[in-house]
């Protein structure tokens, strides 16, 4: 259908002659925006409706009984489902702390969370094919339950502002919500993200599509191909900045592998992307002391710079 | 009647305490709207996402905005 639509623009409407360069890449263009765009709707819409299920208030009963490991583990699958956006963070990681969830389990909740959304997971799937969002899925909960882990060994409950720990919390009771509501729900969530990526979407997909049509074959292999060591790090350092979003840079590092960046490379650099920016460690601010922000930081960079390194040797 | 909006300062929740205003204006009620953005204030109401609804005191919703209707009969 999309391949239909993109066929009656450019070549009825617009009565361009197939075969030309400069009308495939167009061709390609309106076809990936509109496959994206349609995916992005529809699947978010399907997730956002599954969240409904899962509150905040729901999740912090789950991981308040839970241990080390299995705690970490259902933390992050948690993490994938429940509802997050960087102005709850705040909210969130008192209401976990206070709870009583360990702090390494809350932390295995917050890398989730961010790094496998499923904005980031329909772009890799349009563009990339599912395995290697399913890769992208798997690695980032490894990275989210070790990062965790690694933090709840640190010791660093001293490292939480101090007045986390004197607030307490009410049980409320949330009251369930009805199909209605759960549709209302998932519906005004998918408008907003869609209102707020599409542009990025068709900016990214066009600049992709100009890298593939004009840049030369393996204009990356020297430069990001395995055989650099350090393309890695450097991918990561370049991600943080990048906040969040997935939508403006996995098309561009689509056209980029392509060319020659080694998957490794490209894996890493999403997962910086997703998982560390500024303003979330402006926010995390609020709670944690320099050293745990600093921790935090340090485990994710290591870990992301890790499995890019892996993927590159084994793939 | 007391209202609060709960919520630090993010979009959705300038957005809920404008639809809270206008929709008692709408049921002709004349109420201030109270808006709490201090995080300690926030959790003391169990609330985990923002933005929230506080009406005399009880959590009406919290991580959503509701819609039209809903709101009306949680307002009035």
């Amino acid at each position: 259908m999309f391949a239909w639509i993109a066929d009656m623009i450019v070549y009825r409407w617009m009565s361009l002659s197939p075969g030309e360069h400069l009308t495939e890449a167009l061709h390609f263009f309106i076809y990936d925006v509109q496959k994206i765009l349609f995916l992005l709707a529809v699947i978010i819409y399907g997730v956002s409706f599954i969240r409904s299920f899962f509150p905040p208030e729901r999740t912090k009963k789950i991981l308040s009984h839970k241990r080390e490991f299995i705690g970490n583990i259902v933390a992050a699958l948690l993490g994938v489902v429940t509802p997050f956006c960087s102005c709850s963070a705040v909210p969130m990681f008192i209401g976990f702390v206070e709870s009583g969830v360990p702090l390494g389990v809350t932390f295995s909740f917050l890398i989730a969370s961010p790094m496998v959304n499923e904005v980031a997971l329909v772009l890799l799937f349009g563009l990339f094919g599912w395995k290697i969002a399913a890769i992208y899925m798997g690695t980032g909960l490894a990275v989210a339950v070790a990062g965790g882990m690694m933090i709840g060994r640190a010791k660093m409950e001293d490292q939480v502002a101090d007045y986390v720990y004197q607030i307490k919390m009410p049980e409320v009771e949330i009251a369930a919500l009805s199909w209605r509501q759960r549709h209302d729900y998932a519906w005004q969530y998918t408008q907003d993200i869609v209102k707020k990526v599409w542009i990025y979407v068709i900016v990214a997909i066009g600049i992709g599509g100009l890298i593939h049509g004009y840049a030369p074959e393996d204009f990356l292999v020297r430069y990001a191909g395995r055989d650099n060591l350090f393309a890695v790090p450097l991918a990561v350092l370049i991600g943080i900045p990048l906040y969040s979003n997935a939508a403006g840079t996995i098309p561009i590092v689509h056209a980029l592998m392509e060319k020659g960046m080694a998957i490794g490379t490209v894996l890493a650099f999403m997962m910086a992307v997703t998982a560390l920016s500024f303003p979330e460690i402006i926010i995390l601010k609020q709670v944690l002391k320099p050293k745990l922000i600093g921790l935090f930081v340090g485990i994710n960079a290591v870990t992301i710079t890790f499995v890019g390194y892996l993927f590159n040797a084994i793939l | 009647m007391e209202v609060k909006v709960l919520g630090a300062g993010c979009a959705k929740c300038n957005q809920l305490e404008t639809l809270v205003k206008q929709t008692l204006q709408e049921l002709g009620k004349e109420v201030k709207v109270d808006k709490v953005t201090d995080f300690p204030t926030i959790m003391s109401y169990g609330v985990m996402t923002t933005p929230a609804l506080v009406v005399d005191g009880t959590v009406k919703v919290s991580g959503r905005i509701p819609s039209v209707s809903e709101l009306k009969t949680m307002l009035s």
